[in-house]
């Protein structure tokens, strides 16, 4: 009883110094991100007529976004784009993600997830821009093929098109599907895998029943963490996407610099947001729902 | 074991898909022909001497280094509030809280930038380097704020508990005992958040005005082919110096999880 009142009395002053600590970051995301949010959430149901912004309420915008071929274009290639770069980055990271769990000595995995975040780190423009030269219709994968015999001339498809966007965005986006996956297997309790064989499964059902279920959770937060920031990129459909290649985020930005139609930008942007999000809470329920039923 | 075999093949092809545009970057850079293509021309370094003779780039630099180190102090100290909030204390609304703070990270660089250029158009505020430095914060304080937790939870609380029953006040404990356990992630943080300021794009790009940063000149540049050799060149450096910051950080990660005699889990994120 005694000890209680003294914990109650212990935990008050500490959640209050929590909550002054807290308040600082918590402030500065208020102001620079809810508040700048909330703002675009208001604009998009304006209009602007050149320099003049006309503050009642219109639905117009949204009419506009959702019924205009152009942006419908631009919004289901970004959705597209954004689909298969989170195919292709979670099926090719998984093998390397349990490579680094299960085959790589415990020493040695942090220097592996050192080489493969360093990539991530360096220039992203230049990064991007190197694609361009290495997809080239005179670059090195040309070139090789040529030379090895393969191809008799150059590949045209691979630059300035929708493809050239998916591997360019799938190298970028490597490193943020490998961290999540290799979390998940890491904290697989290797004596479920051991009790698996011991009970007759073989190595590949061991893999399908026991493993796969437990590292979904991983693969789960990897496709989101590839998926959101793909859909609104904005450099790599830039340089080299081509005109067939462009995505929303480029739309987003021609509204508000070039056709100086701030309210039309924001309403894209609203949209665009709102796509993530009912994808990712889509997502998360299938996901719970799977785990759910397996466990 | 075969299967063992068969995907240490897999890994290195998958390094080599990761690293190939960073290795062709200072072949190019090198190269004696103004053309980026295959075959090369011989070894030059005119485009690192051509990089010196560029005023503008040097104004660009010089806006990007006042942005990254001013985005590196005030983002971990931000990060700092938090992460010692998060794993120290109890508090109402706690993972709501935390999790908001930390909600830049999984949102689309381009919605972050231009909800913060609208706001900042219709309050009528002129873009400058502070506009970009308010929009890098943003996004570095999550980054921070991984980076601290994990230097902020090894922390031992008998340690400071000691301190204060010894006679220490609040704010020398934390000088004194807190401080110098937490300085490598500290360090670590400061590092990860001026690479990532440095190299930051589309923030910059809608909110630097008429002050460009490092990448919004670069991305200038790209557009006149005659000047790619001498970007190369600046990406080269760039890449050479993010690369010891990075080494730096990783580093300084390490010696703190040993200092808290923890296990390295491995990674940044």
């Amino acid at each position: 009883m005694g000890a209680d009142m003294a914990k109650g009395r212990v935990w008050a002053p500490d959640s209050r110094r929590g909550l002054a600590l807290v308040s600082a970051p918590m402030a500065y995301a208020l102001l620079m991100l809810a508040a700048p949010l909330f703002t675009i959430f208001l604009l998009s149901f304006w209009t602007q007529d050149f320099l003049e912004i006309d503050r009642s309420f219109h639905l117009g915008n949204y009419r506009e976004a959702l019924t205009d071929p152009i942006y419908r274009t631009l919004m289901l290639r970004s959705l597209r784009v954004a689909a298969l770069v989170t195919l292709a980055t979670v099926l090719l990271a998984f093998p390397l993600a349990y490579f680094v769990s299960f085959h790589v000595a415990a020493e040695r995995k942090s220097i592996w997830l050192f080489l493969i975040t360093i990539p991530f780190w360096t220039s992203y423009l230049i990064r991007v821009f190197l694609w361009r030269v290495i997809l080239a219709f005179d670059g090195p994968v040309n070139g090789s093929l040529m030379a090895l015999g393969v191809i008799e001339a150059p590949l045209g498809w691979m630059l300035y098109n929708v493809n050239a966007v998916v591997i360019t965005l799938a190298h970028a986006y490597a490193p943020f599907a490998i961290l999540p996956i290799f979390v998940a297997l890491e904290r697989i309790d290797r004596s479920l895998l051991e009790a698996a064989r011991d009970l007759g499964e073989n190595q590949v059902m061991t893999f399908l029943r026991v493993t796969l279920p437990l590292a979904a959770p991983g693969v789960l937060a990897a496709a989101l963490i590839v998926f959101i920031p793909t859909i609104g990129d904005y450099v790599t459909p830039r340089l080299v996407g081509g005109s067939q290649g462009l995505m929303i985020a480029n739309m987003i930005h021609a509204q508000i610099f070039d056709l100086n139609n701030r309210p039309m930008g924001a309403t894209l942007a609203v949209l665009a947001m709102s796509i993530v999000g009912a994808v990712a809470l889509a997502a998360i329920f299938l996901t719970r729902r799977w785990t759910g039923r397996k466990s | 074991m075969k299967g063992g075999r068969f995907l240490r093949s897999y890994a290195i092809v998958y390094l080599a898909f990761l690293y190939a545009p960073i290795v062709l970057l200072p072949l190019f850079a090198f190269n004696a022909g103004s053309v980026i293509s295959f075959p090369l021309q011989g070894f030059t370094t005119e485009w690192f001497v051509a990089l010196t003779q560029t005023p503008a780039l040097h104004i660009a630099t010089l806006n990007s280094v006042i942005i990254a180190c001013t985005t590196a102090i005030l983002s971990t100290s931000l990060g700092m509030c938090a992460a010692r909030a998060g794993t120290r204390y109890v508090f109402p609304g706690k993972s709501g809280i935390l999790g908001f703070v930390m909600l830049p990270l999984v949102l689309p660089e381009i919605i972050v930038a231009i909800a913060l250029l609208v706001i900042l158009l219709q309050l009528g505020l002129s873009l400058s380097l502070w506009t970009v430095v308010l929009g890098h914060v943003l996004i570095c304080t999550p980054f921070a704020i991984a980076i601290l937790n994990g230097a902020f939870a090894g922390l031992d609380k008998s340690l400071e508990e000691a301190a204060i029953d010894l006679g220490e006040t609040r704010l020398s404990t934390f000088r004194r005992v807190t401080w110098p356990l937490v300085t490598p992630g500290v360090i670590a943080s400061l590092l990860i958040c001026f690479t990532i300021s440095l190299d930051e794009f589309i923030i910059a790009f809608f909110l630097s005005g008429n002050d460009p940063t490092l990448p919004v000149y670069l991305w200038s540049q790209l557009r006149f082919p005659g000047r790619l050799p001498v970007v190369f060149a600046l990406g080269t450096l760039l890449v050479g110096l993010s690369l010891a910051l990075l080494i730096t950080a990783e580093t300084m990660r390490r010696r703190g999880l040993r200092r808290s005699g923890r296990q390295d889990s491995g990674g940044f994120l």
